[in-house]
């Protein structure tokens, strides 16, 4: 699903999401984006999404990655494979509808123990205003736990480097599939 | 796959499905070490088989349908020092066919995509898919913008195709017209993690 949080910038400075946004959305996003260059990803995979803009704009800026727009999360899921199997690795950003789009598309992953990392927005969590967005957000984890995605789910900023450091840990060197959840608290939620 | 009399729906296809892929896809793939090789789930898994044998430089899908071409993608950016051939069926890439979008924005020069196309899903009994009813996938590979692409219809097309698979400035796309008939046996192994480990030993060693 496109992510749409741009309406929500041109909401104004003045509601204190927006003041929530702003504050935490500056510092931890560019260091998110310099632990994933220093382990190795060069493949950037996204659907366009607010909550991964700065991660996406930075990796559109790097000449030594690809920055990969899709036109359906799961085509990323088949992405990252075929980049393990080039021995080239890659992440994949979606926002947590996106996750639906997958299901299926995780049998590769399971199936074939490709090493596999998705950053999710979060929506329909913490301070959500739009009801569409309930029962994707509600379903997330549960969706990616059952087709065999470890998730890791981050609250608060001090705790974005550590958190996705174990991530790619676990991704990386275990050669397992991890899903880091980045919470609407985290983020900053859409009051629409 | 279970047999099925595929002789009256041959004689029903569209005009325009009449070669025989076990000689068509072979005739356009020419050397197969050339390539490393995506292939889709059903027939196309077994074309490439009986092309290469069970070979390391091949990653076949048994489910996940509509991966080949973005798990070729991966791969192409991932090693541009090789050459990458997706082979693919109608229904596989139907099923994800956004993806030809997102390969033309990249337009990775040691990318070939060779659709299969008999009109019909063969693994599942044989029901017409929309490329016998209308729908034309190399437009829809034009109209994603890919540049490079032709589709190959009567064995005077061949050698062009081959060529396009072949060469290196820009993304390639073929739609081969077939016969919907069986395609060849070929007994492959359906353990996609071990798949994954072989094919990445043997890229490894080159």
């Amino acid at each position: 699903m496109v992510g749409d949080r741009e309406g929500f910038r041109s909401e104004g400075g003045v509601s204190m999401d927006a003041a929530v946004e702003s504050k935490a959305s500056t510092g931890w996003q560019h260091d998110l984006y310099d632990l994933l260059r220093r382990h190795g990803i060069t493949q950037f995979a996204y659907v366009p999404d607010a909550g991964h803009s700065i991660l996406i704009d930075r990796s559109l800026a790097d000449s030594d990655v690809r920055s990969i727009a899709l036109t359906t999360e799961e085509e990323g899921v088949a992405l990252a494979a075929g980049a393990d199997l080039g021995g080239a690795r890659a992440v994949l950003l979606m926002q947590s509808s996106g996750v639906g789009n997958c299901i299926n598309m995780l049998s590769l992953i399971k199936g074939g123990r490709f090493p596999f990392l998705t950053l999710v927005s979060m929506r329909g969590d913490f301070g959500e205003g739009n009801p569409w967005q309930f029962p994707m957000g509600q379903a997330t984890q549960a969706v990616l736990e059952a087709m065999g995605v470890i998730c890791l789910r981050i609250e608060r900023p001090e705790d974005v480097i550590s958190r996705t450091t174990a991530a790619l840990t676990m991704v990386l060197k275990s050669g397992q599939s991890v899903a880091v959840l980045l919470s609407q608290q985290l983020i900053g939620a859409k009051p629409f | 796959m279970s047999p099925h009399n595929v002789t009256a729906l041959a004689s029903a296809a569209a005009p325009g499905f009449v070669l025989e892929r076990s000689e068509a896809v072979p005739a356009l793939i020419g050397r197969h070490e050339d390539f490393l090789f995506i292939s889709g789930l059903g027939g196309t898994a077994c074309d490439v088989g009986a092309v290469t044998g069970d070979s390391a430089h091949v990653y076949s899908l048994g489910g996940a349908m509509g991966a080949a071409c973005m798990i070729g993608l991966g791969l192409a950016l991932a090693r541009p020092d090789k050459r990458v051939l997706v082979v693919t069926g109608d229904g596989e890439l139907l099923m994800n066919v956004g993806a030809l979008a997102t390969i033309a924005v990249i337009n990775p020069p040691n990318l070939a995509i060779l659709c299969v196309d008999n009109g019909h899903y063969g693994e599942t009994g044989w029901q017409k898919s929309h490329t016998s009813l209308g729908v034309d996938l190399e437009k829809m590979a034009i109209g994603a913008g890919i540049k490079r692409t032709r589709t190959v219809a009567v064995e005077a097309d061949i050698a062009d195709g081959a060529r396009l698979l072949r060469e290196g400035n820009g993304t390639s796309f073929v739609n081969l017209r077939v016969k919907p008939t069986e395609p060849g046996e070929f007994k492959r192994n359906f353990d996609a993690s071990l798949g994954r480990d072989r094919f990445r030993a043997a890229l490894q060693r080159k």
